[in-house]
């Protein structure tokens, strides 16, 4: 019995060390492909540097640099504006979207169908040349000044563009909120008005956070297609860049800006979203 | 009227042919693209999900910066890029010159967007399928690539099909960019021809009716694909 037992404890209880197979090799493939891949990115990014440092020229910098800024507030601006009136053109679209009303809903449904169907550069060249090609009627509607600026048309392509798509991020998150919610405001006797905008609505602008960042980002990514029309855009004033001097670090200093800029967006959207979905978490208290 | 028809008529006089060159060449970019761009974005995916920390960081730095630059940036710096690098290569180490082709920098371009976009949507469809999979394919001796092929493909691709074919509709507009580098795509065509008609506005027109047709047509095959992947789900 005491023999038996002794042996149990020997080779069951006793630590072993754990089996060739499960053992961490010093250097498996998977360690060499990763280091591997590392390398090649560490390669990149050094002779970017080396590259960048290379063909460092004051005098490129001193008369680049102010114009890069300037492009870099024009997206910003543009993008900030367009996502802003998007939003207020989005509500009417995703109600009507929502409406049992066939007219309106098959009004907004197409309108959604165009501009998510259609590339934006499409929808740009349709309002800028397409609707340019109507001059003398903008003109005597008074309506020139608004397609014959790029700039104003850029924006307006941009407005519309992104209402379709905020307009199906709004209607999503509409329907997202449980229909016991519209029926507890109901039975408490409030008006339509308020339970949209009290007890609807911050229900769903939280689940439509995400989307929206992702929009926003999708804008700033988007934009770089007004360079085409001649907006000097952060990607015009790199493009404008590049055919004066064919010097390559013009798409270089735009990667690296619009890196910075989506980064730091997401960044933000990280913190609004926590800060806004605060009282939904358990953890701190 | 007739005179619109005339404009699209196929032939010397009409864009007829050149619009239909140029939105078979969309297709066909996208189609090229699509293959490429999956397998790209499956590998990040499992880069991503890696137990081995350099192999996810290399994994992941791919996908912040494709996902971060504008898709015109991307287009740009493959194809100056490239033809920089290649200049540098060739010419001064092989003394030969070699262009870019301009179809192969475009096709790059769309698929290490679309890439970036895939691995998402392949990560997310990872994380729908149990462990219990993985370890049914290990008890039974299946090797790596087995398991893939066998056990985890086939399920991940039902759970990944609403969202390739989100990005598949997202290429499909992307290739519009590629006319900006010079290739005769829909949207290089009816440019063209509203230059040299002008008649931007019937043109570009007829541009967007051609990219919401092609949409059309994608989401009724792709809702096909979708029925035919649920085919073994009880309803």
């Amino acid at each position: 019995m005491t023999i038996q037992t002794s042996y149990v404890a020997k080779t069951l209880l006793e630590s072993r060390p754990r089996p060739e197979s499960m053992r961490e090799k010093l250097l498996s493939g998977r360690k060499i492909t990763g280091y591997v891949l590392l390398a090649i990115w560490a390669v990149f990014f050094l002779s970017i540097a080396v590259f960048l440092y290379v063909s460092y020229d004051p005098d490129y910098m001193s008369r680049y640099r102010p114009k890069y800024l300037y492009g870099f507030l024009t997206t910003i601006e543009l993008v900030a504006m367009s996502v802003a009136l998007g939003g207020i053109l989005s509500l009417p679209i995703a109600f009507g979207r929502m409406s049992k009303i066939k007219l309106f809903n098959r009004m907004a449904f197409g309108y959604i169908y165009f501009f998510r169907g259609t590339p934006l550069l499409a929808q740009l060249f349709l309002l800028y040349y397409g609707f340019g090609q109507f001059r003398h009627f903008w003109q005597d509607i008074n309506m020139w000044w608004l397609f014959r600026d790029s700039w104003s048309i850029a924006l307006l392509s941009f407005t519309l563009n992104t209402a379709a798509y905020q307009a199906e991020i709004l209607r999503g998150a509409i329907m997202n909120v449980p229909k016991g919610q519209i029926e507890g405001a109901q039975s408490l006797g409030l008006p339509k008005f308020v339970t949209f905008f009290k007890i609807i609505l911050p229900q769903a602008l939280i689940v439509a956070l995400r989307p929206y960042g992702n929009e926003f980002i999708l804008m700033i990514k988007g934009s770089a297609v007004v360079s085409i029309i001649s907006v000097y855009d952060l990607m015009g004033e790199t493009r404008r860049a590049f055919s004066q001097t064919y010097d390559f670090q013009a798409y270089i200093y735009a990667a690296i800006f619009y890196l910075i800029c989506v980064e730091i967006l997401r960044r933000l959207w990280d913190l609004i979203e926590q800060r806004l979905t605060r009282h939904l978490r358990r953890d701190n208290g | 009227m007739d005179y619109y028809l005339t404009l699209l008529s196929f032939g010397a006089t009409g864009w007829g042919d050149e619009i239909a060159h140029g939105v078979l060449f969309t297709v066909s970019l996208a189609i090229c693209t699509l293959p490429v761009g999956l397998f790209m974005g499956f590998f990040l995916a499992l880069g991503i999900n890696s137990k081995e920390p350099s192999i996810q960081r290399a994994a992941k730095l791919f996908t912040i910066i494709f996902r971060g630059l504008p898709e015109l940036l991307t287009l740009f710096i493959v194809y100056y890029g490239g033809q920089i690098l290649l200049n540098l290569l060739f010419q001064h180490v092989l003394g030969m010159e070699i262009e870019v082709n301009s179809f192969l920098a475009g096709m790059i371009a769309l698929a290490f967007v679309f890439s970036s976009y895939a691995s998402e949507v392949f990560l997310s469809a990872f994380k729908g399928i149990p462990q219990g999979q993985y370890e049914g394919a290990f008890a039974l001796g299946l090797p790596w690539f087995k398991t893939m092929r066998l056990v985890i493909v086939p399920q991940l691709i039902k759970l990944a099909l609403p969202g390739l074919s989100n990005l598949w509709l997202i290429l499909l507009k992307d290739t519009s960019l590629v006319s900006i580098i010079g290739l005769t795509d829909t949207m290089f065509a009816t440019g063209l021809a509203a230059r040299n008609t002008k008649e931007a506005f019937f043109f570009f027109a007829l541009a967007c009716v051609v990219y919401l047709a092609l949409t059309f047509v994608s989401s009724m095959a792709l809702e096909a694909i979708e029925k035919r992947a649920r085919r073994g789900e009880v309803r």
